[in-house]
C-alpha cells in the first residue's frame, strides 16, 4: 500500500525530509517511544510515565491527555499513534480494580504490535523522592539483566529483548568512559522483577580499571508480569531480519594464524620459467667461437664479408 | 631480589582486589549496547526479606556486575578525542545482541521507463552547470528563474499568436504528461511487488465449461509425470499437442519436404558467412520500445476515459477563468 500513498508528492522541501525520515531504511533511526495514559490513570501510573520519559528523553512523545482504550483487546488506536508520531515502542499506562498500577510495555513492527507484555507495579520510588544530584538528560544508560530466569523463560527472555529496546538509546560508535553516568540494573527473581537506576561514581584504584561506587538515584520499580502477547515465532524472525546490505564485508585472500602473524594470498598466472630474468653470471655467457658455430649450423647463407 | 619481586606482587594484588569481582559464571557482555547479562541465580535468601536488607543486597549485586562491565569497558581500544587534552573515549564495538527492526527492510523499486531506456542506451547524468553564457545579453545568466538565459519569454509579443496563452498551455501540458508518467511508474511499480494470483474455480454456480476444462487440464498436468500416465474418461479428447511444447518445440518430420529443407540449409550457410550480424541491436531495441509506447498508448487510452471527466472539468474552468 506504500505507493499509493506516495502517490501524493510533497510539494516542499521541508515535506520531503520529513517524509524520507520515517521511509524504511538499511540502517534504522533510533526508536521513540511513546508513554499513554490509559482512561483511568491514577497518580502512580502518571508519575512512572512521567519518570520514564524523564529517562528516555528525547526519544519518547508523553501524551498528556487520557486515552480510553484497551490495548490487548483492541489495538488500532494504539497502531494509529505510532503511525502519527513514527513511535515503535509503546508504554500504556492505566489502573482498575482487577488490575491495579498496570502498565503495558510494547513494540511495533511496521507499525503493527509485535509484543505487548503486561506488568504490574508493586512499589516505586520516583526521581523527585530520592533527593540527590542526577546526571545530565540523554545519557546512554548501562543495562545489567540479573537472574537465570531472563534466560530460562520465554516469556522473560522477550521481556529482556523489550527493556533492551525501550531503554537502550541510540546507537553510537564511541563512547566518552568518564561520561559511563547511569545504569540500569534488572533483577528477576521469584515471579518479581526489581528494576534500580544508579549513578555511577568511578573512583581511584590502583591500576587503570576505576572501583565502581553506585549511589541509587531515579525510578526504581519493582514489576510483576501478569498478561502477555507476544508475536509469533515466523514474525519474530522476519522482524529480526537484517538485509543483506548490513553484513560486514568479508576480506578475502586475508588470514591469520595462531601468533598474529597476517598472512596474504596472491593469485599468480603461471610463468614461462624460461624466460625468468635471473642474475647475470658473466661465465656462463656465451664465447664468440661457440655463437659463429651455432649460427653457422643455423644459418648457412649468411657469410661474413671478407 | 626474589623478596622485593614479591612484595611487588602482594602490592599488585592489593590493588587489584578493590576491582576485582568473583562470580560463579561468567557474564555476558554486549559492549556495543553497554549491556551486561548475569546468568548466576541470585541469593533468593536475602532478597525476599525486608526492604532496606533487599536494596543493600540488590545495590551491592549491581555493584559486582557493574564493576565487571566497566573493566571490560576500559580495556577497549581507547583515544584522546581532540587532541592531547581531550576527553578518552573509546571505541565501541557492533551491537551483538539481535533486537527486532523497526520497519521491514526497504525493498528495491523497480527502475522508470525512463531508466531502462537510458541503461539500453547506456546514457549517464551529465551535472548541468547553473549559470548559461546568453550570446544575446553577452553575459552569463542563470539557467532558469528570473532573469534567465534566452530572453524574457514574454517580449515575444509580436508574433501573431497569443504568446502568454501558448506558454501557458504547453506548460500545463508538459505538467500533465509528467504527473502521468509519475502515476503510472508508480502503478508498475506496486504491480510487480504485488504479483497477481490466478484466479481460482467459483465453488458452486457460476463455472462455465471452458473455465472447467481450463481446470481440468491443469490438474491433469499437476502431477510427478506431468500427466503422462493420468487415465482418460471415455470420452475425453486426446490432447498431445500442448506437450510438444508450443511453436518453438514444433520439429518437422525427417523426410518431407526436401526443397525447403535445402533451401533452409543454404540460408543458414549464408547467415553464417555474411560478415553482417543477423541481429541489428539498434533496430530491435527501437522496436521493442515503439511496442512498449503502443501499448502505454492503449493504457493511456483506457486511462483518459477514467480520468477524462475529471482532467476535462479542470482544464475547462481554466480555461473559463483565463479567457474571461
Amino acid at each position: 500500500m506504500e505507493p499509493l500513498e506516495r502517490v501524493v508528492k510533497p510539494k516542499t522541501k521541508r515535506a520531503k525530509r520529513f517524509l524520507e525520515k520515517r521511509e524504511p531504511k538499511l540502517k534504522e533511526n533510533t526508536k521513540n517511544a511513546m508513554l499513554i495514559k490509559g482512561g483511568n490513570a491514577n497518580l502512580t501510573v502518571t508519575e512512572v510515565l512521567k519518570d520514564i520519559y524523564a529517562v528516555k528523553k528525547p526519544f519518547a512523545v508523553l501524551y498528556k491527555k487520557k486515552n480510553i482504550t484497551r490495548p490487548f483487546e483492541d489495538q488500532t488506536s494504539l497502531e494509529f499513534f505510532s503511525k502519527k508520531s513514527d513511535c515503535s515502542l509503546f508504554l500504556f499506562g492505566s489502573h482498575n480494580k482487577k488490575r491495579p498500577n498496570n502498565l503495558v510495555i510494547g513494540r511495533m513492527f511496521d507499525y503493527h504490535v509485535l509484543d505487548m507484555i503486561e506488568l504490574g507495579i508493586e512499589k516505586f520510588v520516583s526521581l523527585k523522592d530520592l533527593k540527590n544530584s542526577k546526571c545530565p538528560e540523554g545519557t546512554k544508560p548501562m543495562l545489567i539483566f540479573a537472574g537465570d530466569v531472563f534466560d530460562v523463560n520465554e516469556e522473560y527472555r522477550r521481556l529482556k529483548s523489550l527493556l533492551i529496546d525501550f531503554f537502550r538509546g541510540p546507537t553510537v560508535p564511541s563512547v566518552r568512559l568518564a561520561g559511563l553516568e547511569y545504569l540500569l540494573h534488572f533483577t528477576a527473581l521469584e515471579g518479581r522483577i526489581y528494576m534500580r537506576s544508579y549513578k555511577v561514581l568511578l573512583k581511584k584504584s590502583g591500576c587503570k580499571i576505576p572501583r565502581i561506587e553506585l549511589e541509587e538515584m531515579g525510578p526504581s520499580l519493582d514489576l510483576v508480569m501478569r498478561r502477555t502477547h507476544l508475536a509469533s515465532d515466523d514474525l519474530y524472525k522476519r522482524s529480526l531480519k537484517q538485509p543483506k546490505a548490513l553484513k560486514p564485508k568479508k576480506k578475502k585472500n586475508i588470514s591469520h594464524d595462531v601468533f598474529g602473524t597476517t598472512y596474504g594470498r596472491i593469485h599468480m598466472q603461471k610463468q614461462d620459467l624460461g624466460k625468468l630474468q635471473t642474475r647475470k653470471m658473466k661465465g656462463l655467457k656465451k664465447r664468440p667461437a661457440e655463437k659463429s658455430a651455432e649460427d653457422g649450423r643455423v644459418s648457412p647463407k649468411k657469410s661474413k664479408p671478407a | 631480589v626474589e623478596e622485593v619481586l614479591a612484595a611487588a606482587e602482594e602490592q599488585d594484588a592489593e590493588k587489584r582486589r578493590s576491582i576485582t569481582v568473583e562470580k560463579e559464571l561468567e557474564l555476558e557482555f554486549d559492549l556495543g549496547n553497554l549491556l551486561a547479562l548475569d546468568r548466576n541465580p541470585p541469593a533468593a535468601a536475602g532478597l525476599r526479606g525486608a526492604c532496606p536488607r533487599r536494596e543493600a543486597l540488590l545495590r551491592a549485586l549491581a555493584r559486582d556486575n557493574t564493576q565487571l562491565l566497566v573493566a571490560r569497558l576500559w580495556e577497549l581500544p581507547a583515544e584522546r578525542a581532540g587532541g592531547a587534552g581531550g576527553p578518552l573515549v573509546a571505541q565501541l564495538p557492533e551491537p551483538t545482541f539481535r533486537l527486532p527492526r523497526e520497519k521491514p527492510p526497504p525493498r528495491p523499486r523497480p527502475p522508470t521507463r525512463w531508466e531502462q531506456f537510458a541503461r539500453l542506451k547506456g546514457i549517464h547524468k551529465r551535472k548541468k552547470t547553473s549559470l548559461v553564457w546568453d550570446e544575446q545579453a553577452k553575459e552569463w545568466r542563470r539557467r532558469w528563474g528570473y532573469r534567465r538565459a534566452g530572453g524574457d519569454p514574454a517580449r515575444a509579443w509580436l508574433a501573431e499568436e497569443d504568446q502568454f496563452a501558448r506558454l501557458r498551455r504547453e506548460k500545463r501540458e508538459r505538467v500533465a504528461r509528467n504527473e502521468f508518467n509519475r502515476l503510472r511508474n508508480l502503478a508498475r511499480a506496486h504491480r510487480a511487488g504485488t504479483a497477481v494470483p490466478a484466479e481460482p474455480l467459483h465453488p458452486t454456480g457460476h463455472q462455465s465449461r471452458e473455465e472447467l476444462g481450463h481446470v481440468a487440464r491443469v490438474a491433469r498436468v499437476s502431477t510427478a509425470s506431468l500427466g503422462r500416465f493420468q487415465p482418460r474418461l471415455p470420452k475425453e479428447p486426446v490432447e498431445p499437442p500442448s506437450r510438444s511444447g508450443g511453436r518453438k518445440r514444433r520439429f518437422d518430420p525427417l523426410l518431407g519436404n526436401l526443397s525447403a529443407e535445402r533451401s533452409r540449409q543454404l540460408e543458414l550457410l549464408r547467415d553464417m558467412g555474411s560478415k553482417k550480424p543477423v541481429l541489428d541491436i539498434t533496430r530491435a531495441v527501437n522496436k521493442q520500445l515503439r511496442q512498449e509506447e503502443a501499448e502505454a498508448a492503449a493504457a493511456k487510452g483506457k486511462k483518459q476515459s477514467k480520468r477524462g471527466k475529471r482532467g476535462r472539468r479542470q482544464q475547462r474552468v481554466g480555461r473559463g477563468k483565463k479567457s474571461g
